[in-house]
C-alpha cells in the first residue's frame, strides 16, 4: 500500500561474452572440418555392420556406379608411373606419364586414355566418361589388363588395400566382371566399401560382440 | 534525475531551427541474434565434419576352378543355397535342388518369419557347425546392394563358411519362372 516499489533492475544480459564463445567454437570447427574430396563419380554405397575403417592412403579402388560403369583410382604415384611406362611400351599409347601420375581416377578404354589425360581436371566428370570396358560377352574385359598392370606394379609388395566401391543400384554383371578380373590376376582377397551400420540388437553377431568376441577376418 | 530523457514526448520541444529529430536513439545493440547465428553455423560444421568414415567389408573369393565338383564338396545336408533375383527377391533351397524343384522356396530381405535372417538362423540351429555352408548365387538381375546385404547377413548371423559362386542355368530358369509367377 504505502510500500515503496522495489527498484526495477534491467534483466537484459550482456551477450558479448556468449558471442565470443560461439565464434571461437565456430572457428575451431571450421579449422578441423575435413571436407570430403570432390568426387567426380557419385556412388551411394550400401550399409554393412562391418566396423573396419577403410584406409585413406595406399589404396586401389574400383568404383562401380549406378549405371554399371567401372572406374579405377589409385593413389601411389610410383606405381602409376610404372603402369604408364609399361602401357607406353606394350601398347604404344604415347601417354603423358606425368598427367597419368596426377590423374585421380581412370574411366575410359585404353584407346581413349590419351585424350582423357589431355582433359582438364574439372572436365573429367564420371557421368560423361564411358567407364572401363568390362564386356565379358564380347571378351573385352579391360579390367583384367588393368589388374594385371597393377599386379606387376606391386610385384613383391602386398597390395593390402584393394577396394570395390559399388553403388546400391548397380547390377550384378558389372560386379561379376570386376571379380573375374581380380580372380584372373590372383587377387583373391578384397574389401568392399560400405557405410557403417549398427549391429541388429539380439542377433548372433550382437551377442558375440557383447561377449567381447569378434569375427577376425 | 540522472536518467536520460529518451521519450518521444521530449521531441516536442524544438531544439533549434530546422532540427526535426529530437529523439535520442540508444547505441546498445542486442547481441542475442548474433549468438543464434553463431550457434547455427557451429551446428552446421559439426554435422558436416565427417564423423563416420566409410568402412570396409572383407570378401574372400574361392580359388576359381570352374569345375562344379568344388561346389559339391560341401556336404549336402549342411548346404544352403541362396539365389538372388531381381527386385530384392531371394530364393533358396537346402542341399541339392530336387528334380521337381520341390525344395525351392522363396524369401525376402525382411526380418519376418520367412525373412532370410530367420531362414539362416533356422538352418544354423539344425546343422552341425562344421557342415554348414551357405552358397550364394546372384543372378544377372540382382543389384550390388543385394549381394552386400547378403554378405552382411553372413556376418550378422556369424556364418563362417560361405561362398559367392556362379549360378547354374537350371537355377536361373527356375528363378525367372518363379519371378514371373509371383508378379
Amino acid at each position: 500500500m504505502g510500500r515503496a516499489k522495489l527498484p526495477r533492475k534491467s534483466t537484459a544480459v550482456d551477450m558479448t561474452a556468449m558471442c565470443d564463445v560461439a565464434f571461437l567454437l565456430l572457428a575451431f570447427f571450421i579449422l578441423t572440418t575435413k571436407f570430403k574430396p570432390e568426387e567426380a563419380i557419385t556412388v551411394v554405397t550400401p550399409n554393412s555392420v562391418s566396423a573396419k575403417p577403410a584406409e585413406e592412403k595406399d589404396f586401389v579402388i574400383v568404383t562401380i556406379d549406378a549405371t554399371g560403369k567401372v572406374f579405377l583410382s589409385m593413389d601411389d604415384e610410383e606405381k602409376k608411373e610404372y603402369i604408364a611406362n609399361s602401357l607406353n611400351q606394350t601398347k604404344n599409347l604415347g601417354l603423358d606419364v606425368n598427367a597419368f601420375k596426377k590423374a585421380s581416377f581412370f574411366g575410359t578404354p585404353f584407346s581413349s586414355l590419351k585424350s582423357y589425360l589431355a582433359l582438364e581436371d574439372n572436365q573429367r566428370k564420371g557421368a560423361l566418361l564411358p567407364g572401363i570396358p568390362i564386356d565379358t560377352v564380347k571378351g573385352n574385359n579391360e579390367m583384367i589388363e588393368w589388374m594385371q598392370l597393377i599386379a606387376t606394379a606391386y610385384q613383391g609388395l602386398k597390395l593390402r588395400n584393394l577396394y570395390v566401391k559399388g553403388d546400391n543400384n548397380s547390377k550384378y554383371p558389372s560386379f561379376e566382371a570386376v571379380i573375374e578380373a581380380f580372380k584372373k590376376n590372383d587377387f583373391m582377397k578384397f574389401q568392399m566399401i560400405t557405410n557403417p551400420e549398427a549391429v541388429p540388437v539380439g542377433s548372433e553377431y550382437f551377442k558375440l560382440k557383447d561377449q567381447g568376441g569378434n569375427i577376425e577376418e | 534525475m540522472a536518467e536520460m530523457d529518451t521519450s518521444s514526448g521530449g521531441g516536442k520541444h524544438k531544439k533549434g531551427p530546422g532540427v526535426k529529430k529530437g529523439k535520442k536513439l540508444s547505441t546498445r545493440v542486442d547481441l542475442t541474434p548474433m549468438v543464434d547465428l553463431g550457434f547455427l553455423l557451429i551446428t552446421f560444421f559439426i554435422f558436416t565434419t565427417t564423423m563416420s568414415h566409410p568402412t570396409a567389408m572383407n570378401l574372400y573369393l574361392p580359388k576359381d576352378t570352374d569345375k562344379p565338383e568344388e561346389q559339391n564338396k560341401a556336404k549336402e545336408s549342411g548346404a544352403l543355397t541362396l539365389l538372388l533375383g531381381k527386385d530384392n527377391n531371394i530364393f533358396y533351397y537346402e542341399g541339392i535342388l530336387a528334380p521337381d524343384a520341390s525344395n525351392f522356396k522363396s524369401s525376402n530381405f525382411g526380418v519376418g518369419e520367412d525373412g532370410i535372417r530367420n531362414v539362416l538362423l533356422r538352418k544354423k540351429a539344425t546343422t552341425n557347425a562344421d557342415d554348414l555352408v551357405v552358397v550364394i548365387k546372384p543372378t544377372k538381375e540382382c543389384t550390388y546392394k543385394n549381394v552386400v546385404d547378403i554378405l552382411d547377413e553372413m556376418k550378422i548371423n556369424v556364418i563362417k563358411r560361405y561362398a559367392l559362386v556362379k549360378i547354374f542355368d537350371i537355377e536361373n530358369e527356375l528363378v525367372a519362372k518363379s519371378e514371373v509367377a509371383t508378379n
